[in-house]
């Protein structure tokens, strides 16, 4: 969460009043029956031409798979700065990921979109495997994913 | 030090490295199977611009191409939106099966490197490749001490069963299970980011922003032949900042997708290089055969787990626990056993209670771990050391004279010897002597002059306890009732009675086996296994310390057979001999594995007088037609003592023996078996040539002149008894 305020801080440095209005918002992700060990995943938000902005969450353990979450290892080299105390266990098939943020009210109906990048052990990458545009009216909606997340949802 | 390395680990350990290497042996057969399951690819300088473009016409929606190190090539695509991936032909670009990953693999492998438990499982696994790898070196050094040093490491291990099985096949696995485990905790290394790992390049900073180059157009792609690729990932449909990602064996790079030209381009460094050999070496993926020899050598170690902890229980029941053992470096006495069977140190222990009773710090070890630079309080060192055979180092002083021998110089404490032995052998406390005669040479004082111990007698030893007392000062009691062997009841089945008309009386008595219950079989405490040659224990009615005799039959005969005369004056062949059918005395099995023929088809010379012909005749019972046994038997007289008379002539007609020869010492021709020997020199001399292996069986008496007639026989062909004794082709048992 700091790393994405203050991410935020810099390409959003004029609408800095606003950031203090956030409210917390729960973004699940259910996996599908893909066949395979536990799935990493980097979930991360881009403005609307593509161009990071910050890191959500990284579901998994050991930094050197890292570059597997192709997408957002390019954006960010793969620092691991970048998701300083917001990682977790990588999620099996069939399993759920449920994270709670205190996101900023201005990431909402400003063009900015979700991404998850996905990557299984032995298995095909699968970066942007979800995008979604982070609107008000997109909140409580499942957006499928391409290969493992069956589904997910951000409610606020 | 060294043992304790070996033992301790390997106790722990050895579920754990059962576990990993069977699963590990299961997994090293996967990469054959792929490579034989894998499309062959018949172009061998097949491009990858040339593959890809195949691939892309057949799957238009194409995403990424891998090629895996047993060469199945892989592909991955979109159609109509829905993922698919397929294992491709890469003649045609088409697709042969879909690929999934074996679940049974990934099971198996998630077994193998976490137990199913994440790191915690991941940190276990690489500390039980850890223990292998100290189990694996330490035994390795102990082998070679076993044998007698590194140049010896491939020679015959001796000794019992288990224990030679555990050598021979750490020998052939060893180095297998030395690779798989330092790859192995260098992997773990690896998982937990100890290494430095290798990065994709940086992306590039600008893309022609064009689209529409096929794989075909591009140099990079028309220059990476198929067999160097790993993965080659197509740009997202649409996306025109987007590139072309080739990763091969020799590095990683991107191209555009407008232009086709190489934009970035980085070499594998030497880690990454590093890391994916080991990878290899480990898995065998890309070295299946590799693979397969590692796994057969995997096998290794369950069996040493096995063997070792047999072992491990062997010794500890073999030796008695001592109470309030002191560690070297406090104790003020330094109790050093050398003992064969076990007898010995419950007579340590017997002196190590009453020395700590009279408020000693008492040490008891092994001679073997003689290490005197440890002794810093010790006040005296007492020595007490059985003999094994002819004055050679028991088991558990291997070493002893060496070290003392390479010493700078001699303790300065005191040193007390005590010998254990048994009068009936001509070098009665050979060893002890030994010791006491090279302290005295180094100049190490005695306290007291070298005590002896005849056949494990409670009153010697506590006379000698006595004068140990008068001379360190303190009165000491030494009460030791020698432990009495775990015996068997056997019942006489039959006795066929030979030489009462030479006032030689002797017998072939056959015993019934005992009959022991599961559980006494598999706790070790069953009369045992046995085979002829090994030895059986007569514990007779007035002593404790069991008489022993060849046995002349194998556990499969399903009865004990053994062959004895009556020696004067003695108290269990006397009683032996007085048996009737239905009595019963008490037996121990003792092995003897180094008495016995070969597990080879070679030739066999067989050659005993007496009843030296028990075990012989137990070798040809257990002969197996085919194999060339020859034997030389010295009598005295056909009519009194030609034991097994009858059974000699059956056996040479069913050719289990190739031919008798038989020696009369008391008929008018007068010859002694070493002459039968030289009469038939030419045959002997070419048998062993040919690598026949002999066994002599009998008194000491005939066993020197057997050994004396070989050397004349062997005289023209430039071999030499001690050197077939090297070989364990000249093996002899005498009493």
């Amino acid at each position: 969460m700091k790393t994405l305020l203050s991410a935020l801080a810099l390409t959003t440095a004029l609408t800095a009043p606003a950031l203090a209005l956030a409210k917390p918002v729960t973004l699940t992700a259910n996996l599908n029956q893909y066949g395979g060990d536990g799935a990493y995943l980097a979930l991360y938000v881009t403005d609307a031409e593509g161009t990071y902005v910050g890191s959500l969450w990284l579901a998994g353990g050991k930094a050197k798979y890292y570059e597997h979450l192709s997408d957002w290892y390019r954006a960010t080299a793969g620092s691991t700065a970048e998701i300083n105390g917001i990682t977790g266990a990588s999620v099996g098939p069939g399993r759920q990921l449920k994270v709670t943020l205190d996101l900023a009210d201005a990431l909402f109906d400003a063009g900015y979109q979700l991404h998850i990048d996905a990557a299984v052990e032995d298995m095909r990458d699968s970066p942007s495997e979800v995008v979604v545009p982070l609107t008000s009216a997109g909140a409580g909606q499942p957006v499928q994913g391409r290969r493992y997340i069956r589904d997910c949802t951000y409610d606020m | 030090m060294l043992r304790a390395l070996h033992k301790f680990p390997g106790l722990i350990a050895a579920l754990l490295i059962v576990l990993m290497t069977l699963s590990g042996a299961i997994l090293s057969l996967l990469p054959a199977l792929e490579v034989a399951q894998t499309p062959f690819q018949s172009e061998a300088d097949l491009t990858v611009a040339t593959l890809a473009t195949r691939v892309a016409s057949a799957y238009p929606g194409v995403e990424e191409i891998r090629r895996a190190p047993s060469g199945r090539i892989t592909a991955f695509y979109f159609d109509n939106g829905r993922p698919g991936s397929v294992v491709i032909d890469p003649a045609t670009g088409a697709g042969v099966a879909d690929f999934e990953l074996s679940s049974f693999q990934r099971w198996m492998t998630n077994l193998h490197r976490s137990l199913f438990l994440g790191d915690a499982g991941r940190l276990t696994a690489a500390a039980t490749a850890a223990a292998l790898l100290v189990l694996s070196l330490s035994g390795l050094m102990l082998t070679a001490r076993r044998m007698g040093g590194w140049r010896h490491i491939f020679a015959r291990p001796r000794g019992p069963l288990v224990g030679r099985l555990h050598v021979e096949v750490a020998r052939l696995t060893v180095i297998g299970l030395l690779l798989s485990s330092i790859t192995a905790l260098f992997m773990t290394a690896s998982t937990f980011d100890l290494i430095p790992q290798a990065s994709a390049p940086a992306f590039p900073a600008g893309v022609s922003g064009q689209t529409g180059a096929g794989p075909d157009t591009m140099a990079l792609l028309g220059a990476t032949r198929v067999r160097q690729l790993r993965e080659l990932t197509f740009p997202y449909p649409g996306d025109a900042t987007d590139v072309f990602t080739l990763k091969t064996n020799s590095g990683a790079g991107y191209l555009d997708q407008g232009t086709g030209a190489t934009l970035v381009w980085s070499d594998a460094g030497p880690w990454q290089r590093l890391t994916e050999t080991i990878y290899m070496l480990h898995t065998g993926q890309g070295a299946a055969w590799l693979g397969v020899i590692l796994g057969l050598m995997a096998l290794g170690a369950p069996i040493m787990a096995g063997t070792g902890v047999i072992l491990w229980v062997q010794a500890r029941r073999a030796r008695p626990r001592i109470k309030r053992n002191v560690a070297a470096g406090q104790a003020d006495t330094i109790l050093l056993v050398g003992s064969e069977g076990g007898s010995t140190w419950g007579f340590s222990a017997t002196l190590h209670d009453a020395l700590t009773q009279a408020g000693d710090k008492v040490h008891t070890g092994a001679m073997a771990r003689f290490a005197p630079e440890r002794y810093k309080s010790a006040k005296r060192v007492i020595v007490l050391a059985a003999t094994y055979g002819d004055g050679i180092a028991p088991a558990s002083a291997k070493g002893f004279l060496e070290r003392l021998e390479r010493l700078p110089e001699a303790p300065h404490i005191p040193l007390m010897v005590l010998g254990f032995g048994d009068r009936q052998f001509p070098a009665f406390c050979g060893y002890a002597a030994d010791v006491a005669r090279m302290a005295q040479n180094r100049g190490w004082s005695q306290l007291l002059p070298m005590g002896t111990i005849d056949r494990q007698s409670p009153q010697e030893f506590a006379r000698w306890g006595k004068a140990l007392g008068e001379a360190v000062g303190t009165p000491l009691e030494l009460s030791h009732s020698p432990a009495i062997p775990r015996s068997h009841d056997l019942t006489l089945i039959s006795r066929r009675d030979y030489g009462a008309d030479m006032q030689a009386p002797a017998a072939i008595l056959r015993f019934a086996l005992p009959r022991s219950g599961v559980l006494a079989r598999l706790t070790g405490r069953g009369f045992g296994r046995f085979a002829a040659g090994d030895l059986l224990g007569i514990v007779p009615d007035g002593s404790p310390v069991p008489r022993f005799y060849s046995l002349a039959s194998g556990k499969r005969d399903g009865f004990a057979e053994i062959c004895v005369s009556r020696l004067p004056g003695g108290l269990c062949s006397g009683q032996l001999l007085g048996l009737a059918p239905g009595d019963t005395v008490q037996g121990i099995i003792r092995h003897n594995p180094e008495f016995r023929p070969a597990s080879n088809r070679k030739p066999v010379i067989l050659v005993g007088a007496g009843t030296g012909i028990g075990p012989l005749a137990g070798f040809a019972r257990a002969n197996r037609p085919g194999r060339p046994m020859h034997l030389y038997f010295g009598a005295r007289h056909p009519g009194s003592d030609l034991y097994y008379e009858q059974e000699l002539q059956d056996w040479t007609a069913d050719s289990r023996l190739t031919s008798v020869t038989t020696a009369f010492s008391r008929t008018p021709s007068r010859v002694w078996v070493q002459d039968a020997l030289r009469a038939d020199a030419p045959r002997i001399a070419q048998l062993i040539e040919d690598g026949a292996q002999v066994l002599v069986c009998g008194g000491r008496g005939m066993a020197a002149g057997v050994a004396e007639a070989l050397t004349e026989i062997l005289a023209p062909t430039g071999l030499t008894t001690a050197l077939l004794k090297a070989e364990a082709r000249y093996v002899e048992d005498t009493y």
